[in-house]
């Protein structure tokens, strides 16, 4: 459904200590919005998004998702959530896929995507075999279903790892620096994956270093500088003329991506 | 080599070998639960509960297993409350006494395994848990445990086995284990080489079978650190 907000970000604040990390973002992701979040290590982009699934608890500020409003409290000791039982129900409902994939090392490739809806969901056995087994064939290591996450090469057990997000059927999808462990020739494997999920109108907020995909794959992209977002915009305006002297800095880095 | 004494020994020594398998397994079950519990009190983050259970485990672990029996066994009764209550035909069997306080110091030692077994669950692992919706029990039941205990399994093990060597010192509170038969046959004959060996011999064997059993145990729950076979289905 075009048109539907997923995700609301309002004025999302974090410190660690002293240290004030987020310093209030504010972000919308409506259905189908591919949003690359870009900036230096140190930006904070991924306290960002920890902090929108509350693997981080935020300082201040709202978090919506699909309409519906993490409670908060807001005691002496900070801020923490008001219902744990609703962030395990949000959490649910979020993709995460992680930097170092993250998989449960005890458990075979296909129990590791089955996990969540069995036990999380309490759907019946076979259709989470039945899901699991489609979504494996989908990034491409049905093959690999009894193997352990131990005997995968980084790129397979990411494709893994977005399986067993994707196994949620999860309203949005947060991936937080996918490629960043990977050696290079393993990169394109995974992103083609992530692409393909865009193309289905998957709703995804990437944090990435993978410039070819945040200007090709993605419809907005959001530079973060210091704990603030510093621009956002389509990527061929961001990529183009109507770049932020800041951000055209950050590119230089990179080189010019095609 | 007197082989009529040697078997006649071995066939009297066996018929304690029950005795020693009762102590021995209602210890460790006694004592594994007791540990899940006291575990669960060290990690719980909460000061009064962790503080409770770093004095339990210090007091079993810091003294003679020896003289915790013999408190269990002489002391208990000199508490009327205890002598009292409803509890004293089971604490005033000898057997009561010794699966008692074998269990309660093996639920120190235990902990303090089950405590570094979880402390080597990757954060990550359990990071990836809680972002797809488990947390509390279910988090526990589905990733924490499962990789802790296989973490915890070889410590646990020796654990397993020494608490059948422990076994042995029940027999100084008149219970009829296998040591304390071969005690009571070598007051009867003065042929302590050879009794004591044919016990050293029962618990050789006893010890063999558990280690083989852990092994089997260990090596069926870490088939995702062996090579990947394709034939083998999970």
């Amino acid at each position: 459904m075009p048109g539907v907000t997923r995700l609301s970000v309002r004025n999302l604040r974090k410190s660690f200590g002293t240290h004030e990390v987020l310093k209030g973002i504010s972000m919308d992701a409506q259905d189908g919005d591919v949003i690359s979040v870009l900036g230096a290590s140190g930006s904070g982009k991924s306290t960002f998004l920890r902090c929108i699934n509350l693997l981080e608890t935020p300082s201040g500020g709202e978090v919506w998702v699909d309409g519906k409003q993490i409670r908060m409290l807001n005691g002496r000791g900070g801020s923490r959530p008001a219902s744990r039982a609703q962030v395990d129900h949000i959490r649910s409902e979020l993709g995460m896929v992680f930097q170092g994939f993250n998989l449960w090392s005890h458990m075979t490739i296909l129990q590791n995507v089955i996990e969540g809806p069995l036990h999380v969901l309490k759907r019946p056995k076979a259709e989470c075999i039945a899901v699991a087994e489609e979504l494996l064939a989908k990034v491409g290591i049905a093959d690999k279903r009894h193997a352990y996450p131990a005997h995968l090469s980084g790129g397979q057990q990411q494709r893994a790892a977005i399986a067993r997000a994707l196994a949620m059927k999860p309203k949005v999808m947060l991936f937080d620096e996918p490629t960043s462990a990977l050696d290079p020739e393993l990169v394109g494997e995974v992103l083609r994956v992530m692409r393909a999920l865009a193309e289905e109108g998957m709703t995804m907020l990437v944090v990435t270093h993978e410039m070819s995909f945040a200007r090709n794959v993605s419809n907005r992209v959001v530079f973060m500088r210091d704990g603030i977002v510093d621009s956002s915009g389509a990527p061929e305006d961001m990529f183009g003329a109507g770049a932020s002297p800041a951000f055209r800095q950050f590119i230089g880095h990179f080189g010019n991506p095609q | 080599m007197d082989f009529a004494f040697l078997s006649s020994t071995m066939v009297t020594l066996i018929r304690a070998v029950p005795t020693t398998l009762v102590l021995f397994s209602l210890s460790i079950l006694c004592g594994g639960i007791l540990a899940l519990g006291i575990t669960a009190l060290r990690v719980s983050g909460n000061p009064v509960l962790s503080g409770f259970a770093k004095a339990y485990i210090f007091v079993f672990r810091g003294s003679p297993l020896l003289i915790q029996m013999f408190l269990v066994f002489y002391g208990l009764g000199q508490f009327g409350v205890i002598r009292y209550s409803f509890l004293w035909p089971f604490l005033r069997e000898p057997i009561v006494c010794a699966v008692l306080s074998l269990a309660l110091c093996t639920a120190g030692y235990t902990a303090e395994i089950f405590r570094g077994g979880i402390r080597a669950v990757p954060a990550k692992e359990i990071e990836a848990a809680r972002s797809v919706g488990m947390s509390g029990f279910l988090l526990v039941r589905r990733i924490i445990a499962p990789i802790a205990f296989r973490h915890a399994l070889p410590a646990y093990s020796t654990e397993i086995v020494l608490m059948m060597k422990s076994t042995a010192l029940a027999s100084l509170v008149t219970v009829w284990e296998v040591t304390g038969v071969a005690q009571r046959l070598i007051s009867q004959t003065y042929r302590t080489m050879e009794v004591f060996l044919c016990a050293a011999l029962i618990y050789l064997v006893l010890n063999f079978i558990i280690l083989q059993a852990m092994n089997l145990l260990e090596y069926s729950l870490s088939r995702h650190r062996r090579p990947f076979a394709p034939g083998l289905r999970a």
